[in-house]
């Protein structure tokens, strides 16, 4: 077990040791951080250095209120939205072709159909976690955003809305149509066989 | 209420945000309508479907780092260090 204390003595007082700890350490988790941002693995290597570079200039304004792997994951949150931010858009499909069509009536046009129970083991098995990601990644980039911030990093409305510099009601709004569109493309894959 | 209209307020309604009287409605809906209510299950799903893929005390071991890219790091400090 990692003491975080001793370590951030350590860094504080410039250790090259303790660098090479932080990095070995937190480094792993960090960099799936980034993946879950970033589409190539390139982007997310870059993500992780960029990350570190930045917590190793504000280290003395680190005040130790929250653990430093909250910190270091904040961090890696926000440099990946930059990175998203600087890339050049690729054209990308609209949320309205993603989102559920209803008839003139409000009828589903595809009547909604039970899915198959998934255990908990499933959920967490590989094949489950890569049919989500590559979904999500399905998604429009500020949709995309603002599920991964809230659905999948927990943050609240409030801190999601903050960090893409957009309102609480706009982010609540892109959420619910992200999950929409989710939810849609995740459907076939779903459906029971009954 | 129609089906389009309850997928509009199905985040509002799991989370309690429904004025009583769209909750009753809501409510009357899902009772008289068996495929709504297993869009709101899938619904429900896909957010917990999402939740997986964040960090768990016992999900897989984390990404390895490249040992390249730890160099990179290291060095790019002692580089500003210096
Ligand atoms: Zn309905």
């Amino acid at each position: 077990m990692l003491d975080e204390t001793m370590l951030l003595t350590d860094l504080r007082a410039g250790k090259d040791a303790a660098f090479e700890e932080l990095v070995r350490s937190y480094g792993p988790r960090l960099l799936s951080v980034a993946r879950r941002f970033m589409k190539n693995d390139e982007d997310a290597q870059d993500v992780l250095q960029d990350s570190f570079i930045s917590a190793f200039r504000s280290l003395g304004r680190f005040e130790g209120q929250s653990k430093l792997s909250t910190w270091l994951h904040r961090i890696v949150v926000n440099a990946s939205l930059m990175k998203i931010r600087s890339q050049k858009r690729r054209p990308e499909t609209s949320i309205e072709e993603l989102l559920p069509q209803f008839l003139e009536d409000g009828h589903h046009v595809d009547m909604p159909s039970p899915w198959k129970s998934n255990p908990h083991e499933e959920l967490e098995s590989s094949e489950t976690r890569t049919l989500v990601q590559e979904s999500i990644g399905k998604l429009p980039e500020s949709y995309r955003t603002v599920l991964l911030l809230r659905d999948i990093e927990g943050l609240d409305t409030e801190e999601t809305a903050k960090m893409l510099g957009i309102s609480s009601n706009a982010a609540k709004i892109r959420l619910h149509r992200a999950r929409l569109a989710l939810r849609e493309v995740l459907d076939p894959h779903m459906r029971g066989d009954a | 209420m129609t089906c389009q209209d309850l997928a509009d307020f199905l985040m509002d309604y799991i989370e309690g945000a429904l004025p009583q009287t769209q909750r009753d409605e809501f409510d009357s809906h899902l009772g008289a309508c068996p495929p709504c209510i297993e869009y709101m299950k899938s619904y429900e799903e896909t957010i917990r479907m999402g939740k997986t893929l964040c960090d768990q005390p016992d999900a897989p071991i984390p990404d390895d780092v490249p040992e390249k890219l730890i160099r990179a790091i290291l060095s790019a400090r002692a580089k500003s260090a210096s």
